[in-house]
């Protein structure tokens, strides 16, 4: 039971962290039009999160009814140990190549993740699976086009990409090493082990990247532990800002 | 022969950008603007497509995504045509008298003098 709940709270931390990551760019995009995409995608993400939020918060309660437990208590009221979001989704936007090109990343693994989920023995689970993946398939639609665009583009959005590549790759090895929730949950037929999406995912990333003319990193040291709790000190910042407000208003409303 | 034939294009586009005679571009010549594109959106099947508004992207694929971000949001199409707006000509404001107002006085050509059976539906 803790497992199932940790897993579906790493769906819902990961999504909520990179849309709020993806906001801050909400009346600073390079062009309106794209500004309101990027907060589009924030948006779908954290409907992405209320829904897994809502769900872990009626197993919370079934397990221990003297609990009341909601989705805002989970996103509000939870310190940076007990987030278990990926850690490429709390990392500072950097410029829009780094933005984007995150968002092609985990959108190119939700994708694949959601696929899977749809099997899942928890039906609501798949039932948001079901619901986001139509989203998310516009997400990397949007992204990867920027990828190539950029990549592709001139002298100085190439580099740009290059570095964006160079800052953001140690981070995508962690979607692949499982928790150890998700490995019970994958036992349970809740979940799925994320390892088996490595191999399709490079090949979901090669051909954009070859088209945007961008080099796929060799095999390098990758950065783990936000799964489990253990962040960078970015997370840290990001909850500042979100929790600010029940935090020092406790259950303030508008 | 000294005959000029005044262009009248739509929006804000200044002439001088404006297509039609010159080589299509989709390149502005400012290289901060990108370039204006109309969009019409379909509400649902079987409908026309209408003018919805306008939005600057760099290109044709990049105006259909801009345009689904920024006019379908709240589930108002099911079909996107965007159109480069320098490529859309207007008539002349200045002549709106002399192209229009003659029709008001011929409403003989309102087919309002038949009498339509009750069984006749979307006349």
């Amino acid at each position: 039971m803790n497992a199932h709940i940790d897993y579906i709270i790493h769906l819902a931390d990961t999504t909520l962290i990179l849309s709020q990551r993806n906001s801050e760019w909400c009346g600073h995009g390079p062009i309106l039009e794209q500004d309101i995409a990027i907060t589009n995608i924030s948006l779908d993400l954290l409907g992405q999160s209320r829904y897994f939020y809502q769900h872990a918060a009626t197993l919370l309660n079934t397990k221990n009814k003297s609990e009341n437990t909601t989705e805002d208590s989970l996103a509000y009221l939870r310190g940076e140990r007990e987030f278990k979001n990926l850690l490429i989704t709390e990392l500072p936007n950097g410029d829009w190549g780094q933005t984007i090109l995150r968002q092609f990343f985990v959108s190119v693994y939700h994708s694949l993740l959601y696929q899977q989920l749809l099997k899942s023995s928890d039906t609501q689970i798949a039932a948001i699976a079901e619901k986001s993946l139509k989203e998310v398939a516009y997400h990397i639609k949007w992204s990867s086009e920027w990828v190539i665009r950029l990549g592709n583009g001139t002298e100085e959005s190439h580099r740009r990409m290059v570095d964006a590549i160079n800052n953001l790759w140690a981070y995508t090895g962690e979607m692949f090493v499982p928790a150890d929730y998700e490995v019970e949950a994958a036992k349970m037929g809740i979940g799925i082990d994320s390892a088996s999406l490595k191999e399709e995912w490079i090949n979901k990333i090669e051909p954009v990247f070859s088209e945007a003319t961008l080099p796929v990193p060799e095999k390098i040291f990758m950065q783990l532990g936000g799964k489990s709790g253990v962040h960078t000190e970015y997370l840290g910042y990001i909850l500042t800002d979100l929790q600010y407000l029940q935090r020092v208003y406790p259950g303030a409303q508008w | 022969m000294n005959i000029q034939i005044k262009k009248y294009y739509y929006g804000d586009i200044p002439e001088d950008q404006a297509g039609g005679f010159v080589s299509s571009s989709t390149q502005s010549s400012d290289k901060n603007e990108w370039p204006l594109w109309e969009v019409f959106i379909r509400s649902k099947q079987g409908l026309d497509h209408k003018h919805a508004g306008s939005l600057h992207a760099v290109d044709a694929a990049m105006a259909v995504e801009n345009a689904r971000d920024v006019y379908t949001r709240r589930q108002e199409g099911v079909s996107i045509w965007v159109v480069e707006s320098k490529y859309i000509h207007a008539s002349d404001p200045t002549e709106a008298n002399s192209m229009f107002d003659p029709a008001a006085d011929k409403i003989y050509r309102h087919p309002t003098f038949y009498d339509l059976p009750d069984e006749l539906k979307h006349m």
